[in-house]
C-alpha cells in the first residue's frame, strides 16, 4: 500500500520539534484523515482540533506544506508525496499543543462589535437581491485562516489595533443588512483599525468559503469611511446640515 | 487526595452550545437568570452548524393552506404515533414565532419574490415548509444565537467536558468536569441544569455526526437517575456519502431531494416507486433509508454499494445557488460535479429520536432541577423524525427549557456541594492515567462502532441484539481497564476515555430497548417482527438506573384528546 510521510509539529507554548510518521494512503483521503490515523495508531496524545470533517465548522485549520488550509478539505492526492508533508499549527496564534492554537482573541474581538439593531417599525420584508451580498458574508465558518494569513496580525502582531478580515466580514454583514439601523464606521476606523489593511488579498485567497473578503467586504467598508470622514464635499454638507439641526 | 478545582456559580447551567443550548440560554437570560454555557468544542462549532436543509415551521409563506394542524399531523404520522402529542402540538404552534424571532435577531433567510421567508419541500411534510438559507441553515441559526447570547452576557466555558452531575438528595446541585485545554478541574454550582448535548452517532461506524456526538448528556442524566425514553429509535439518514472511504457517512442534505433530486439504482430504475409510489423520494427518512439498503442488499446497488441521487436535470446555476455546499462537497471530496452527473449515496447514522424523558410544557426531566432540550431529549419525534423538525425542535424546546429552568432557579435556594461526590468524580476522570499498560481507548471505540454498525443498525433481529449486548459487556470491561499516557494538556486519548463511558451507556440503552420492542415501527426495523404491532404502538420504552443495573420498562404513550386524534386520522 502506498504511504505518505508526515512531519508534524509536536510541542507546546514552551517550544517543540517536528516528528515524523508514516501513514498508509487510501483513495480520496484528506490530511485530517491522516492526522486522525496518526492519533489512533502512532501518537495517541496528538492534539488536533476538528469537528464536522465536512468543511462546515471551520475547526481543523492548520498550515499544510506552509499553506493555511482546512485539513478536512485538503486532499492527499493534491500534495506531492515524494517529500514529507508538513503540518504546522496556525502561526498567527499562540500554540497550546501540537496543532491546536489559542484562538480566544478572536472571540474577544467579536464581543466588541455592536449587534444587529433593526430599524424601529420594520415590516421584515426583504428581497433576495438585497440579501445576496450579506448572505455571502454569513457563509463564514470562522476557521480564522484569514486572520492567520493577514500580515498585519501574522507579521506585525497588531492584535490591539486591528480586528482582522474575519471581523471586517462580520461588520460588513451588519452594515449591509437591509434592516440594520446602526453605524459601525467610526468603530471600524478607530477601534477595529481597518485602515491598517492594505488590501493584499491574502485573506481572500485562503478563504475556504470563497468569500470575496477584500473586494466585497473590506473595500466597500473603507469607501464608507472615506465618504463619512474624509470626503470634503460630504463633510461640508454635514456641517451645514448639522448647523441647521443645531439652529432648529 | 486533595482535589483542586475552580468554582463557577450560576442560576442556570446549560451543557451544550448548539441550537438548543444557546436558545435555552437566551430563554433563561430573558428571565434575569445568571446563565453559564459549557461546551466541549469552541463556541459556534456545535453540530447544529452542520444542519443543512432548513427549519420546519408552518408559516404558510409559500403554501397558504399550511397551518399548525397540518404540521402537527405530519409530525405525528412521521413518528408513527409514538410521539408525545403535546410536544408535537406545542412544536407546531410555536415554531413560526421562533423563526421570526431569529430573523429579528439578524438571521437572513432566503426570500420569496414578495420579500418573505422562503420555504422548501421536504420529506414527510405536506406543504413547502422549511425556512432555509441555501443548504447552510444550521450555520445561520447558530451564528445568530451565538452573537446574541454573547452580546447579552452569557458566560461561555468553551472546550470543557462535564463528566458528572452532582446531586443533593433528589435534586441537581451542580456539575463537575475538566478543561480540555489544560486538563484542570472545574466545578459549576447551579440551581437548574439544562442538558442540550445532542446525539449519540459516534457509537456507529458510518455516521454523519462529529466526534462530539457521544451521548454525554443522556449518560449524565441517566447516571443522575433520570429516565431515558425511546432509545431504540435511531435515525439512519438515507443519503450519506459512500465514496471515497474517508468521507463515508458525511451528510448529503435531504434538500437535494426537496429541490427535485431523483434516486435510481444501478439499473437506472427509480426504485422509490416500489416503496412509496405516492411520496417517492420525499417519503419519510426511515422508508427511504430502508429502500436504499434493500436495493443494495439485493444486488442493485452502485459500484460503491449505494444508490444514485441525481439533481443534474436542474439548471447548473440553480443547483449551485440552492445547494452550494453540496456542490463543493462533491467537487472537492469526491471529484463529482453534481450539476453534470449523479452522486452516490447510502444510509448514515444521523439522529437520535430517543433521549431524556421530559415534560412537554417545561422540558423538565424526572430529576428535580434537571431539564433537557433538543436531540438529547425524547418525545417530539416518536419513532421517526421528519427532516426540518430538528432545528425547530431546538428553538421551541430550547426556549421553553430556558424559561422553565430560570423559573425553577428562582424558586429554590442554592444547595451545598457534597465533597465526596466531587472527589469521586475527580478520581474517575484521572483513573486512566493511574493504570499502566492498559488498552488504548481508540481500539475500544473502533470495536464499539463495529458492534453497533453491524448488530444494531437499520435492520435488527433478536440474535444480533443479544450478541450486541454480550459485546457491550466485554467492551465495558475493557473500558474499565483503559489507560492513557502523556500529560493532561490537550490529550485526545484521555478525552476519548470520558466519551467512551457515555457511548457505552447509551449503546446499551439503545440495544436493550431495541431487543424489547418486538415490532417494526419508524426507524426501528426488526427482521423477525416486520410489521407494526397495535399493542406496542401504545408503549414507550423507558430505561432507568437501579443501583448499578440498567433496567427497562414500558410506559403508556400519552393519549391524545379526541379532536387531535381525529385530526391525525383525517385522510389528507
Amino acid at each position: 500500500m502506498a504511504e505518505a510521510i508526515f512531519e508534524l509539529f509536536r510541542g507546546n507554548r514552551e517550544g517543540g520539534q517536528p516528528a515524523t510518521y508514516r501513514v498508509p494512503i487510501a483513495p480520496g483521503m484528506v490530511v485530517l484523515d491522516a492526522l486522525l490515523y496518526i492519533q489512533a495508531h502512532l501518537a495517541f496524545d496528538l492534539a488536533v482540533r476538528w469537528n464536522c470533517k465536512a468543511g462546515k465548522c471551520g475547526s481543523c485549520s492548520a498550515e499544510v506544506n506552509g499553506r493555511p488550509r482546512l485539513t478536512c478539505k485538503t486532499r492527499m492526492d493534491s500534495l506531492p508525496l515524494e517529500k514529507p508533508i508538513t503540518v504546522h499549527p496556525m502561526k498567527a496564534f499562540p500554540v497550546i499543543k501540537d496543532l491546536v492554537t489559542d484562538v480566544s482573541w478572536n472571540y474577544r474581538v467579536n464581543k466588541k462589535i455592536p449587534p444587529f439593531e433593526p430599524r424601529p417599525g420594520s415590516e421584515w420584508k426583504m428581497y433576495q437581491e438585497d440579501v445576496d451580498r450579506v448572505q455571502e458574508f454569513r457563509k463564514c465558518i470562522e476557521c480564522f485562516l484569514c486572520q492567520n494569513v493577514c500580515h498585519v496580525l501574522r507579521e506585525h502582531d497588531k492584535v490591539e489595533q486591528f480586528a482582522g478580515p474575519r471581523f471586517f466580514v462580520r461588520v460588513a454583514a451588519l452594515e449591509m443588512h437591509p434592516l440594520d439601523s446602526k453605524s459601525r464606521t467610526r468603530m471600524l476606523k478607530d477601534e477595529l483599525g481597518i485602515g491598517l489593511c492594505n488590501i493584499t488579498k491574502c485573506c481572500t485567497e485562503v478563504c475556504p468559503e470563497e468569500i470575496h473578503i477584500t473586494d466585497n467586504a473590506i473595500i466597500p467598508l473603507k469607501e464608507r469611511i472615506v465618504d463619512e470622514f474624509y470626503d470634503p464635499v460630504l463633510m461640508l454638507v454635514r456641517k451645514i446640515r448639522g448647523a441647521k439641526q443645531e439652529l432648529s | 487526595m486533595t482535589t483542586e478545582y475552580e468554582i463557577h456559580d450560576h442560576d442556570v447551567l446549560i451543557i451544550g452550545a448548539g441550537g438548543a443550548g444557546l436558545r435555552a440560554a437566551l430563554g433563561a437570560l430573558s428571565q434575569g437568570a445568571k446563565v453559564g454555557v459549557v461546551c466541549k468544542s469552541l463556541l459556534g462549532k456545535a453540530h447544529t452548524v452542520m444542519a443543512e436543509g432548513g427549519i420546519a415551521a408552518a408559516m404558510a409563506n409559500v403554501d397558504p393552506a399550511d397551518d399548525w394542524r397540518t404540521h402537527f399531523r405530519d409530525t405525528m404520522r412521521g413518528g408513527k404515533l409514538l410521539n408525545n402529542w403535546r410536544m408535537a402540538q406545542i412544536h407546531a404552534h410555536e415554531a413560526p414565532d421562533r423563526v421570526r424571532e431569529l430573523e429579528q435577531w439578524g438571521a437572513l433567510f432566503d426570500r420569496t419574490p414578495d420579500g418573505q421567508i422562503l420555504q422548501r419541500a421536504f420529506g414527510g411534510h405536506t406543504f413547502r415548509r422549511l425556512c432555509h438559507v441555501g443548504d447552510r441553515t444550521g450555520l445561520e441559526m447558530i451564528r445568530t444565537l451565538q452573537d446574541r447570547g454573547v452580546q447579552l452576557g452569557i458566560d461561555v466555558y468553551m472546550e470543557c467536558t462535564i463528566t458528572r452531575l452532582l446531586k443533593d438528595g433528589d435534586r441537581v446541585a451542580g456539575a463537575f468536569g475538566y478543561w480540555r485545554e489544560q486538563g484542570r478541574f472545574a466545578l459549576f454550582r447551579a440551581k437548574s441544569i439544562v442538558i442540550a448535548t445532542g446525539g449519540i452517532g459516534k457509537a456507529w461506524k458510518i455516521t454523519s455526526n462529529s466526534w462530539e456526538y457521544t451521548g454525554d448528556g443522556m449518560a449524565l442524566a441517566y447516571d443522575a437517575g433520570a429516565e431515558l425514553m425511546d432509545m431504540e429509535f435511531v435515525q439512519f439518514h438515507p443519503t450519506g456519502m459512500v465514496w471515497p472511504p474517508g468521507v463515508q457517512g458525511i451528510l448529503v442534505t435531504e434538500a437535494v431531494r426537496g429541490e427535485g433530486g431523483v434516486l435510481r439504482n444501478k439499473l437506472g430504475k427509480r426504485f422509490m416507486e416500489q416503496y412509496d409510489p405516492k411520496k417517492m423520494e420525499l417519503s419519510t427518512r426511515d422508508v427511504v433509508a430502508r429502500a436504499i439498503y434493500t436495493e443494495v442488499r439485493e444486488g442493485r446497488g452502485t459500484e460503491h454499494a449505494g444508490a444514485y441521487l441525481d439533481i443534474s436535470q436542474k439548471p447548473a446555476d440553480y443547483v449551485k445557488k440552492k445547494l452550494p455546499s453540496m456542490y463543493h462537497q462533491f467537487k472537492e471530496l469526491a471529484d463529482v460535479d453534481i450539476t453534470k452527473g449523479p452522486m452516490e449515496v447510502g444510509p448514515t447514522c444521523h439522529y437520535m429520536m430517543g433521549g431524556i424523558r421530559v415534560d412537554a410544557e417545561t422540558a423538565k426531566s424526572s430529576v428535580r432541577g434537571l431539564f433537557a432540550a433538543g436531540e438529547a431529549a425524547a418525545g417530539l419525534h416518536g419513532a421517526n423524525r421528519l427532516g426540518g423538525n430538528s432545528l425547530s425542535d431546538l428553538l421551541v424546546f430550547g426556549h421553553r427549557a430556558g424559561l422553565a429552568a430560570a423559573e425553577h432557579a428562582k424558586a429554590v435556594r442554592a444547595t451545598p456541594i457534597d465533597s465526596a461526590q466531587v472527589a469521586e468524580a475527580a478520581r474517575e476522570i484521572l483513573a486512566p492515567f493511574e493504570r499502566k499498560a492498559g488498552e488504548s481507548p481508540y481500539t475500544i471505540h473502533r470495536d464499539l462502532q463495529e458492534t453497533m454498525q453491524s448488530l444494531v443498525g437499520i435492520f435488527r433481529d433478536q440474535a444480533d441484539l443479544i450478541r450486541a449486548l454480550e459485546d457491550l459487556e466485554k467492551l465495558k470491561d475493557r473500558a474499565e481497564h483503559v489507560s492513557v499516557e502523556g500529560s493532561r494538556l490537550f490529550n485526545p486519548a484521555w478525552h476519548l476515555t470520558q466519551d467512551l463511558r457515555s457511548m457505552l451507556t447509551v449503546s446499551e440503552a439503545v440495544t436493550r430497548s431495541a431487543l424489547a420492542r418486538q415490532e417494526s415501527r419508524g426507524a426501528h426495523s426488526r427482521i423477525d417482527y416486520p410489521g407494526l404491532d397495535a399493542v406496542w404502538g401504545t408503549k414507550n420504552s423507558v430505561v432507568v438506573r437501579k443501583g448499578d443495573t440498567m433496567t427497562l420498562h414500558q410506559s403508556p404513550v400519552p393519549e391524545m384528546p379526541s379532536d387531535l386524534r381525529q385530526l391525525v386520522a383525517e385522510e389528507k
